[in-house]
């Protein structure tokens, strides 16, 4: 397993970001996350610092001899400077926990290993000693789910789980016991926001067991119309009963979503021509964009892409720009520390060129 | 707005539902919502789970019962502890804090079996192979931060001689 090294890897971790899958253009990722400790050691939250470099010694050594994620890399949290564990933040790689820092310092022993070929790897020394995770492009949860199961199988088959016949996969949190599962779909939903609907779906949502959270997760806002569904309850349904059950809901929001799509071009096209066209207008020609600002334009102009309205960029471009006009990225862009006010500039800087080498690859295509 | 059932009192629970891909609204008031075994105060809700677990802290467990029961022996992880943070231990806690825990997975997943893949332990002889390989290891761990490298080469060579092992 190699060490990570962002410099040599630039795009590292950004295959989701394709914009290829099912229902690509309403539906940006899916995630699918299992949480499993092992025997023996105390919980992170309880661990010393030689139980922590213990659990990572003995994943490193199982993945070493079983032949899995040989094509990974190792990112050994402690050893990444602030800027660049928040880009790995930025980029959904990392939860805020894994590079939480109580007392200035990193957490010592938290990694990340991941697969270079295929959207699986995991978290170690997070919450739970391990998260393992696949995040794939569009929706797909079958895909995601069969990849995070298959690796689990064959940890599994060499890690002692610390598993409860009652309560299944023991977990730090009571809120993860069980299958440990939590699958999610990041999803855009400018139409039933539009429309109004939205808070009857986000509740709806609710009532069969599922929950919504914003773009980073748990606690933080929805900005740019994108909500995270994902399933609430982790115990007492099988693994493949809670990815159908998410599978089946989130159909149907995104059959919600392009029925508002709908009635908004029908009742208003003008409207909504203008206001994709007006965000589309913005983005290109902004000298300083905040971060809220720039999702709710951005917003509008994938809005914009998936009813073609307008014939440029491509999701993949717009995906891009989500990710890399954040401040850790910004930052690490233009090689120093910015203020908020230059972080803003920088953004419309990066947003402005984005789009316009976008325009002339598109123009050169149509040559 | 009135309650759908009994048209008499304000409505304050709103349940959304999809049935057959139909999406329907109906507004109760909390004592019909109750008949119908909804729970306005918790089901739709949010709450952190430290709160909810205070909550219920305070319902099901008295104060001089909740200092009999832990801390784990394992963790030295208190009922107070759990209550604090809603966080657990290790897993040695679930056991310890069984009866709490049992209340509290009810509320939060409205069951307490487990109904999803029965993991298999590995055999025996790699439990116990692991088992000893995390032991050496926190010694090794320990003997580096004591700078004591003579036992900790000494238990780096048993490390690899169970590595060797496991490749045979």
């Amino acid at each position: 397993m190699k060490l990570f090294d962002l410099r040599s890897m630039p795009d590292f971790g950004l295959n989701w970001l394709e914009g290829s899958g099912p229902d690509s253009d309403i539906v940006l990722s899916t995630r699918v996350r299992l949480a499993r400790n092992l025997q023996g050691y105390p919980f992170s939250v309880r661990a010393k610092a030689a139980d922590r470099a213990a659990v990572l010694a003995t994943v490193r050594e199982v993945l070493e001899r079983s032949g899995q994620l040989t094509d990974g890399v190792i990112v050994e949290i402690d050893r990444l400077g602030p800027r660049e564990q928040q880009m790995l933040l930025e980029r959904h790689l990392v939860s805020r926990e894994l590079v939480r820092r109580d007392s200035g310092e990193a957490p010592s022993s938290s990694a990340l290993i991941a697969s270079m070929q295929k959207p699986i790897g995991l978290m170690i020394n997070e919450e739970d000693h391990l998260r393992l995770q696949s995040l794939a492009s569009g929706f797909s949860l079958r895909h995601t789910w069969q990849l995070v199961d298959s690796l689990d199988e064959d940890l599994g088959n060499e890690l002692p789980y610390a598993f409860h016949h009652e309560f299944g996969h023991l977990t730090s949190c009571p809120t993860n016991c069980g299958t440990g599962l939590r699958a999610s779909v990041l999803i855009h939903l400018p139409g039933l926001v539009l429309t109004k609907e939205i808070h009857k779906v986000l509740q709806g949502i609710t009532q069969v067991g599922l929950t919504f959270r914003g773009l980073y997760g748990e606690g933080s806002e929805v900005v740019g119309n994108l909500f995270q569904v994902s399933n609430q309850t982790t115990l007492g349904k099988s693994e493949e009963d809670l990815v159908d059950h998410l599978q089946k809901i989130v159909g149907q929001v995104i059959e919600y979503e392009r029925q508002a799509r709908a009635v908004l071009l029908r009742d208003a096209p003008n409207v909504i021509e203008d206001k994709v066209w007006r965000a589309y207008g913005l983005l290109r020609h902004a000298r300083s964009l905040a971060f809220d600002e720039m999702m709710n334009l951005l917003s509008g102009v994938r809005l914009g892409l998936s009813l073609k309205l307008l014939p440029a960029p491509s999701v993949y471009v717009l995906n891009r720009i989500m990710i890399y006009a954040q401040n850790a990225h910004l930052e690490e862009a233009s090689a120093g520390t910015l203020s908020s006010s230059e972080l803003d500039i920088q953004r419309a800087f990066h947003v402005r060129q984005a789009l316009a080498e976008a325009d002339s690859s598109a123009a050169s295509r149509a040559d | 707005m009135l309650c759908d059932h009994c048209g008499q009192n304000e409505a304050e629970v709103h349940l959304t539902q999809i049935v057959d891909n139909e999406m329907t609204t109906v507004h109760l008031c909390p004592a019909c919502a109750a008949e119908k075994g909804l729970d306005a105060g918790t089901a739709a809700k949010n709450l952190p789970l430290s709160d909810f677990l205070a909550q219920m802290g305070k319902a099901a467990l008295a104060e001089e019962e909740a200092s009999l029961i832990g801390p784990c022996s394992y963790c030295h992880t208190t009922v107070d502890d759990f209550r604090r943070t809603g966080r657990l231990g290790c897993p040695h806690c679930y056991s310890v804090f069984e009866t709490q825990l049992r209340a509290i997975l009810r509320r939060i997943h409205g069951s307490t079996s487990h109904m999803g893949k029965v993991y298999v332990p590995p055999t025996s002889e790699a439990a116990e192979r692991s088992a000893r390989l995390a032991g050496l290891r926190r010694k090794l761990q320990r003997a580096v931060e004591a700078e004591d490298f003579e036992s900790a080469a000494v238990i780096r060579d048993q490390i690899r001689e169970i590595e060797a092992a496991i490749e045979r």
